[in-house]
């Protein structure tokens, strides 16, 4: 839908009177293919690949051999460091494999290969053999609890989730903000998620404020999701401390910045973490995987993956083993259409582009989304004509406009001292915005990358 | 399915969605929102404004075209903005000037008011502008020799120095009569409202009309295609300032009303469609401000102190001068940090 007059826009202040972020974009939600499809599981298929660093941080270590038998839900590589995590066996079968593997961007990455056992069961067996008592746990036991479970950010970031949980003695978590926005089109894992398992999402939120120690609970749920807003308020009672918090419809709202802003009123100071204000903020998906896994032991070894997009034959909402190769997976749903151009791995907006199709679904892959010629295709780039629309869109404030110029001209030092560059979070709501096509958000990374290898070398 | 290693597999970075307007299609914008001032040009000064901008236009493209790499020709072409600046010089113009020097114009306009910093987005001046300033000093009789609004009737009626040969001065046939600024100034006498309005005055073939300019400027803001800051800070600081001039200096000197001050010469046509050209106005929303108010500021100023009766040219040029400046100075202040 095109907008032919924007009032709006017009009488827009230069100051911000509501709640809510200022700038953003809006673009189409493309929602409707998925958000009424009830997930489904995909079967197992005969191989699996584990990337040993599919989270950031550093890679886990292989505790198993080529050779060995796993089990569903065993561990196969241990943390290696704090920022680190564990991965489990998807499923139940024989490690094939330890070496180099393609990654989703085309690289080779350290991977564990598993062939799946065809005559397996694969039911998941709870190899802890206690039984997790979390109310009993200290914060200590629950962040190294945490830690095996393999639990990461599953927004698309793939943090390490005890990380996050892990707060300085002298700071103290007042409130835990729950990620429910789902602002990239066509991505409805979270929506679904929240529609078919609120009883769970609200179980995890309970879970981690009792263990943080924060006073209450916001879950914030932009109000394009009616649905999921009804079934959280459905399932919730008065002993919890949770609010639903109904966002306005605009990207990127699910920004961990503009959350806050939108839902606390306050604007996170630059290079701070959300915890040195007193909120942890965590994604609807990880506050589902800490619940599954302290309420019935199972660890990170499934997520719930959007298929969309107009090159997908069927669409779907997939409860998929993470290790699955994307073609099983995209076969599972009919397969590509002939038209399709390009397949991304995440939302529209922030997502990466899959040089592989045999490359496996990872713990932070929130949805596989393919594309036609027609939405692939670029007019040609025009020079910029300093329309600022990219300024008008920019949810930081940043100078989208002047940041593209130097990023070409290779002038990452002005780039950085003078207009921030480092801030951008490469949101791509300039680039959305750009009537003459430029790729700022490209220029932008250019240069953080630059900037960044630059640091390390010195 | 496709084969093993996916080679038909695009990896074009995200945002993969982009909004639909283009910049060429924001050029088009432009071109409907000059049509009726347009139209109010032939009505009102007939055959010679259509060959006014028929030239200005055509000496405008053909600069571009000339002056640009090979292999750009088509696509420097293709967005339309030498077009559109040679329309806007053309409105500028005295119905009566000689057409080799409107063409002159144009060639000028691009040559030297956008080709030579760089082409499209590059140039600190409005292209158009620095064309009409190049006239005005080279051609100064010229420039300020101003044929009566006709009618309709009087439609295929062309002034004969149209028709100068080139680097000829034309012969003027009609009777010269002033501008409104012009009346104003010298010879203090107000033009009535209404005239002004509706454009049945001397001046500039564009500049007449200004029911038909706003209509025009209207249709610019609806469509977002410029910053609405622009015009509010001209039309601000040019009523205030010229309503301060007047109550020190009383009513029966030759101090405008603000109204008049709006509605007469180049004010409204510069505002909408000049002084909020993108490439040569800030970028952020508070240089805006600043570039608006330095531009009613200057109007006024030029306008009453100037040898001159019209001082729309120069406030704009003088403005374009100041926008790397303020953009510099006037950056957002960062999400997060302390400005």
């Amino acid at each position: 839908m095109s907008k032919l007059f924007s009032l709006n826009s017009l009488f827009s202040l230069p100051f911000s009177l509501k709640k809510g972020f200022s700038h953003g974009v809006h673009p189409p939600h493309h929602k409707e293919q998925t958000a009424d499809l009830p997930i489904q599981r995909v079967p197992f298929v005969s191989r699996y690949i584990m990337p040993l660093g599919q989270h950031i941080g550093v890679p886990s270590e292989p505790v198993v051999k080529v050779g060995d038998r796993v089990h569903r839900g065993e561990l196969i590589a241990q943390p290696k460091g704090f920022i680190s995590t564990a991965l489990h066996s998807p499923v139940t079968g024989k490690i094939s494999n330890i070496g180099m593997h393609r990654y989703v961007d085309g690289s080779f990455r350290q991977a564990i290969e598993i062939e799946a056992d065809p005559y397996a069961t694969q039911q998941f067996v709870n190899t802890h053999n206690n039984v997790f008592n979390v109310k009993d746990m200290n914060i200590e036991q629950f962040i190294d609890a945490v830690q095996m479970s393999g639990i990461v950010g599953m927004g698309g970031a793939a943090f390490p989730s005890h990380v996050k949980y892990s707060i300085p003695d002298e700071q103290v978590i007042t409130d835990l903000l729950v990620n429910g926005a789902e602002c990239e089109p066509y991505l409805t894992n979270d929506h679904r998620l929240m529609v078919e398992r609120p009883e769970a999402v609200l179980r995890g939120c309970e879970i981690l404020r009792q263990k943080l120690n924060a006073k209450r609970v916001a879950i914030g749920v932009e109000k394009n999701k009616p649905e999921s807003i009804c079934q959280l308020k459905n399932y919730l009672t008065d002993d919890m401390a949770i609010d639903i918090v109904p966002l306005e419809v605009k990207y990127p709202q699910g920004a961990e910045k503009m959350l806050i802003k939108s839902i606390y009123n306050k604007e996170l100071p630059a290079g701070k973490l959300p915890r040195d204000i007193g909120i942890a903020v965590n994604n609807v998906g990880t506050i589902v995987a800490l619940a599954d896994y302290f309420d019935h032991g199972m660890p990170l070894i499934e997520r719930i993956v959007t298929l969309a997009g107009p090159g997908v034959q069927e669409p779907a909402n997939l409860i998929v083993p993470i290790g699955t190769p994307i073609r099983d997976v995209l076969d599972f749903a009919g397969g590509l259409k002939e038209q399709t151009r390009e397949v991304i791995s995440g939302g529209p907006m922030m997502g990466s582009p899959i040089a592989d199709l045999d490359a496996p679904i990872l713990k932070g892959t929130s949805g596989i989304l393919a594309f036609t010629e027609k939405e692939t295709s670029r007019p040609p780039e025009y020079p910029c004509i300093r329309c600022a629309r990219c300024l008008d869109a920019c949810p930081y404030f940043l100078n989208p406009s002047r940041l593209a110029l130097l990023g070409k001209a290779r002038l990452f030092d002005e780039m950085q001292d003078k207009y921030n560059v480092m801030d951008c979070v490469e949101c791509g709501a300039c680039t959305y915005a750009c009537p003459s096509n430029i790729p700022i958000v490209q220029h932008i990374r250019t240069a953080k990358d630059n900037l960044r290898n630059r640091k390390v070398e010195t | 399915m496709m084969n093993n290693k996916d080679p038909k597999l695009l990896l074009q970075s995200a945002p993969l969605l982009r909004q639909e307007l283009t910049t060429p299609a924001a050029m088009k914008d432009v071109w409907i929102a000059l049509l009726p001032a347009t139209a109010a040009a032939l009505w009102f000064f007939g055959l010679s404004a259509l060959l006014l901008l028929v030239t200005s236009i055509a000496g405008a493209v053909l600069t571009e075209w000339v002056f640009t790499d090979k292999d750009k020709r088509r696509f420097a072409i293709s967005d339309t903005s030498a077009g559109l600046t040679g329309l806007l010089l053309g409105l500028t113009l005295p119905p009566g000037l000689p057409l080799w020097m409107a063409f002159l114009g144009g060639s000028v306009s691009i040559g030297l008011g956008k080709v030579i910093w760089g082409g499209l987005g590059t140039n600190l001046f409005n292209p158009a502008l620095l064309g009409r300033a190049f006239l005005l000093g080279t051609f100064p009789i010229a420039m300020t020799t101003w044929g009566p609004a006709g009618g309709p009737g009087e439609f295929f009626q062309i002034h004969s120095s149209n028709f100068a040969w080139p680097l000829m001065q034309g012969q003027y046939d009609a009777l010269s009569t002033a501008t409104p600024l012009g009346l104003m100034k010298f010879e203090h006498e107000t033009t009535a409202l209404g005239s002004l309005f509706m454009g049945n005055t001397a001046g500039s073939i564009g500049e007449t009309s200004s029911l038909f300019l706003l209509l025009g400027g209207l249709f610019l803001l609806l469509r977002r295609s410029i910053d609405w800051r622009i015009p509010a800070a001209i039309f601000l600081t040019a009523s205030l300032f010229s309503l301060i001039m007047l109550l020190i200096n009383g009513a029966d000197s030759n101090f405008p009303s603000p109204l008049f001050t709006l509605f007469s010469g180049g004010l409204l046509l510069g505002t909408f469609f000049m002084a909020t050209d993108p490439v040569t106005s800030p970028l952020t929303p508070r240089g805006c401000w600043i570039f608006g108010i330095g531009i009613g500021f200057l109007v006024v100023l030029i306008r009453l102190y100037g040898g001159l009766p019209e001082g729309m040219l120069y406030a704009i040029l003088l403005m374009n001068a100041a926008t790397p400046l303020i953009d510099r100075y006037t950056q957002p202040k960062i999400f997060g940090r302390k400005s």
